[in-house]
C-alpha cells in the first residue's frame, strides 16, 4: 500500500485507487495506543518486497474475499492490488467486500438476562391469556431447562468434552465420578426419560426398558453409546423437555398426581418435575463451573418450591436411615397426623422460609410447638447439601438444641442426593 | 442450527401459537430470544431498550400469530424483520425527541444514524443465518486471524474452497447495505450444507 510504485505513468486508465484492507493484527493496535504513531510508515527494508506471483483473472477474483480479510500472502495481496488498478469489476467487488468486513463484529448474545424469559412470557400472557397454559407447578422445570439450554447454546464444541466432576453423598461421605459436559447431559436425558416413560412418551433408553433407578438408567445410556457423547446430545434432551412440558400442559389437572417411580421410591408427577428442575439446576451449575461461566441460582419462588420438596422428603429419608441404623431411634411416636417432635429449619435468603420437620415418623406432623432443635441455613447452601455437594459436617448452619436431631436431619438431607 | 429449521416447524409453531398454547410461546422464545435481543441491541446499543423490544416483539407475535405468512419466508427471517422494524422505529423516536429537546444534530444526521443501525442489524442477521461453512470460514479468517491457507487446513477443505467461502460469505454480508430482502435466499449458494 505504501509502496512507491515506479510505473504509474497512465493514471487515466486506472480504476480509482482502493486503499487496502486492514493490516494484520490491527484489531489490537488501539489497545496499545501505539506511541510511535503512524504505523503505516514502515522502515524501508523492514518488510522485504514480496515476490508477486502471476495469477490468472479467475484466481485473482477468487482471492478478493481473502484479500478483504487480510488473509492472503504478501505476494498475493500485491498481485490483487495491482490487478484492481486495471480491472473495474474486480475493483467494484473489492470495495464492496472490504466494506462488508467492517460489518463483522463479535457476537454478544451471552448477555441475555435469564430472568428476561419469565418477564417476556408474563407480558405476553397478560396481553392474551393462554388457552392451554403451562401449569404453575411445571414452571420451575420449564425455567431451569430453558436456562441450561441457553448456557449450552453459548459453549463451544470443545467445551462439550470438558471434564465435570459429579459429586453426591453416599454411605456417609461424598463420592465423585468423572464425566464430561456431554456426559452430564446424557445423565439428564436418561433420568428425565423416567418421567417421559411415566407419561407414556418415548423413552430415550428405548421402548421396553425395564424399571431402573436413576443411576442405572444413566449407566445404561452411557454404556449404550458407541462413542463419547458430544454436543449432538443437546437436541434430544431439549426435545424431550419440550415434549414433557407440552404433554403435561395438555393433560389436565389430574396428571399432577400421576405416580412416577424411580425404582426405589416414587413421587407424584408434580414433585417429580420439581425434582427434575432441581437436578437440572444442580448439573447446569456443574457444567457452568466446568466451562467457567457464571450461573445464578433459580428465581426465589422456584428455589422455595425446591427447598419445600426437600423439606417434605426429609421425614421419609430419616425413617429410611433409621431402618438401616444410620439415624438414632425414634423417641416418641405419636398417632398419624398428630404433631410430633420437630426440627425447625429456617432457610435464609431468596426462596427461604420456615419448615418444621417431623423427626420420629413421616406420619407425624411437623409442628412449631414441638420443636426440639433449630437449624438456620442459606437457601443455596441448603440446596448444595441436598445435592450432596457439601457434607453435613461442612454445611455452615446455625444450630441450636438437640444435637442428635440436627445431625440426623442434615445427614438425611445429604442422603437425598444421588448420581 | 437454526439454519436447518424445517418450514414444517414454522407452520406448526404458528398453529400452536394460534391455538393459544403457552408451551409453544416458551419454545418460540427459546429459539429466537437471543436473535431478537442481539438485533435490538445492535440498533439501540442499550440493554434495557433491547429488553423492551424483546418484550414487544414476542408480545406482538403471541397476539398476532396469523400475521406470519409462511409463503413469504421462514419464521426466523420474519421475526428478524419485525425486530428490526420495531427497534429502528424506537431509535428514530428517541433520536427525534433528543433532537427536539437539545436542538443538536440535524435531520440528516438522524437519518444517517438510523441507516447505519439498520445496516448493522441486517449484517448481524445475515451472519447468524448464513450457511455454517461460510460462517466458520469467516470466523477463522476474521476473528482468529488465520490466513486462507490456514483456514483451509483448519476446515479440512482445499485452498480454492477456502477462498470461495470467504468471498461468498462477504458477498452475502455486503447485501446488508441493501434493505431486508424478501425471503433472503443468497444467490449462488444452492444448499445450506
Amino acid at each position: 500500500m505504501t509502496r512507491a510504485n515506479g510505473d504509474d505513468g497512465d493514471d487515466v486508465a486506472r480504476a480509482p485507487w482502493i486503499p487496502g484492507p486492514r493490516r494484520a493484527a490491527d484489531d489490537h493496535a488501539d489497545l496499545t495506543a501505539d506511541p510511535g504513531g503512524a504505523p503505516e510508515e514502515e522502515k524501508p527494508g523492514a518488510e522485504p518486497e514480496p515476490d508477486v506471483p502471476v495469477l490468472t483473472h479467475g484466481v485473482l477474483k477468487s482471492l478478493l474475499g481473502a484479500w478483504a480479510l487480510s488473509a492472503c500472502s504478501a505476494g498475493e495481496t500485491q498481485a490483487v492490488e495491482d490487478h484492481l488498478t486495471a480491472c473495474a469489476p474486480c475493483a467494484d467487488e473489492a470495495l464492496r467486500l472490504r466494506d462488508a468486513v467492517a460489518l463483522l463484529h463479535e457476537d454478544r448474545d451471552l448477555d441475555l438476562d435469564p430472568l428476561l424469559r419469565s418477564r417476556v412470557l408474563e407480558n405476553c400472557l397478560g396481553r392474551r391469556p393462554a388457552r392451554i397454559p403451562v401449569p404453575e407447578w411445571v414452571t420451575p422445570y420449564d425455567a431451569e431447562t430453558a436456562r441450561l439450554d441457553a448456557l449450552l447454546r453459548d459453549i463451544g464444541e470443545s467445551e462439550w468434552h470438558a471434564p465435570v466432576r459429579l459429586k453426591w453423598y453416599e454411605e456417609g461421605r461424598i463420592v465423585r465420578r468423572k464425566a464430561t459436559v456431554a456426559g452430564v447431559m446424557g445423565h439428564l436425558l436418561a433420568v428425565d426419560g423416567l418421567v417421559s416413560a411415566a407419561l407414556g412418551l418415548e423413552d430415550p433408553l428405548g421402548a421396553g426398558t425395564p424399571e431402573l433407578s436413576p443411576s442405572e438408567r444413566t449407566e445404561a445410556l452411557w454404556s449404550g453409546l458407541d462413542r463419547p457423547p458430544n454436543r449432538s446430545i443437546r437436541g434430544p434432551w431439549r426435545d424431550q423437555s419440550h415434549t414433557l412440558i407440552r404433554t403435561v400442559s395438555f393433560a389436565g389437572r389430574g396428571v399432577a398426581d400421576l405416580t412416577v417411580t424411580y425404582k426405589d421410591f416414587a413421587l407424584p408427577l408434580r414433585d417429580s418435575l420439581l425434582e427434575r428442575a432441581f437436578e437440572c439446576w444442580v448439573h447446569a451449575d456443574d457444567i457452568a463451573n466446568a466451562v467457567a461461566y457464571p450461573y445464578a441460582a433459580p428465581s426465589g419462588a422456584h428455589l422455595h418450591s425446591m427447598i419445600d420438596l426437600a423439606a417434605r422428603l426429609l421425614p421419609g429419608a430419616l425413617a429410611n436411615r433409621r431402618r438401616t441404623g444410620l439415624a438414632s431411634p425414634a423417641r416418641r411416636l405419636v398417632a398419624a397426623g398428630a404433631p410430633g417432635r420437630s426440627l425447625h429449619l429456617e432457610v435464609e435468603g431468596a426462596g427461604g422460609g420456615h419448615w418444621y420437620i417431623a423427626l420420629d415418623s413421616p406420619a407425624a406432623l411437623g409442628s412449631p410447638e414441638q420443636v426440639v432443635a433449630q437449624v438456620a441455613m442459606d437457601g443455596v447452601e441448603f440446596c448444595q447439601l441436598v445435592a450432596g455437594h457439601i457434607s453435613p459436617e461442612e454445611a455452615a448452619a446455625g444450630q441450636d438444641g438437640d444435637r442428635e436431631a440436627i445431625r440426623d436431619v442434615l445427614s438425611a438431607a445429604a442422603s437425598l442426593s444421588r448420581l | 442450527m437454526a439454519m436447518d429449521t424445517p418450514p414444517r416447524w414454522d407452520r406448526r409453531m404458528q398453529q400452536r401459537l394460534a391455538r393459544g398454547e403457552a408451551a409453544a410461546l416458551g419454545e418460540l422464545y427459546d429459539r429466537f430470544a437471543a436473535l431478537v435481543h442481539s438485533l435490538a441491541h445492535r440498533v439501540l446499543d442499550d440493554d434495557d431498550a433491547a429488553d423492551q423490544i424483546t418484550r414487544e416483539v414476542f408480545g406482538y407475535i403471541w397476539e398476532n400469530p396469523d400475521a406470519y405468512d409462511p409463503k413469504q419466508g421462514n419464521l426466523r427471517s420474519w421475526v428478524a424483520k419485525l425486530t428490526q422494524r420495531q427497534a429502528v422505529h424506537r431509535l428514530r423516536q428517541a433520536e427525534t425527541t433528543a433532537y427536539a429537546e437539545t436542538g443538536r444534530g440535524s435531520a440528516e444526521e438522524l437519518e444517517q444514524k438510523v441507516r447505519r443501525a439498520s445496516v448493522a442489524a441486517r449484517a448481524d442477521y445475515i451472519v447468524t443465518s448464513m450457511p455454517t461453512p461460510l460462517r466458520a470460514a469467516l470466523e477463522l479468517a476474521y476473528f482468529q486471524r488465520r490466513d486462507y491457507r490456514q483456514t483451509a487446513a483448519d476446515l479440512g477443505v482445499t485452498e480454492d474452497e477456502a477462498r470461495r467461502r470467504l468471498r461468498l460469505g462477504l458477498q452475502l454480508l455486503s447485501s446488508a447495505n441493501r434493505p431486508f430482502s424478501e425471503g433472503g435466499g443468497p444467490p449462488g449458494y444452492g444448499r445450506a450444507r
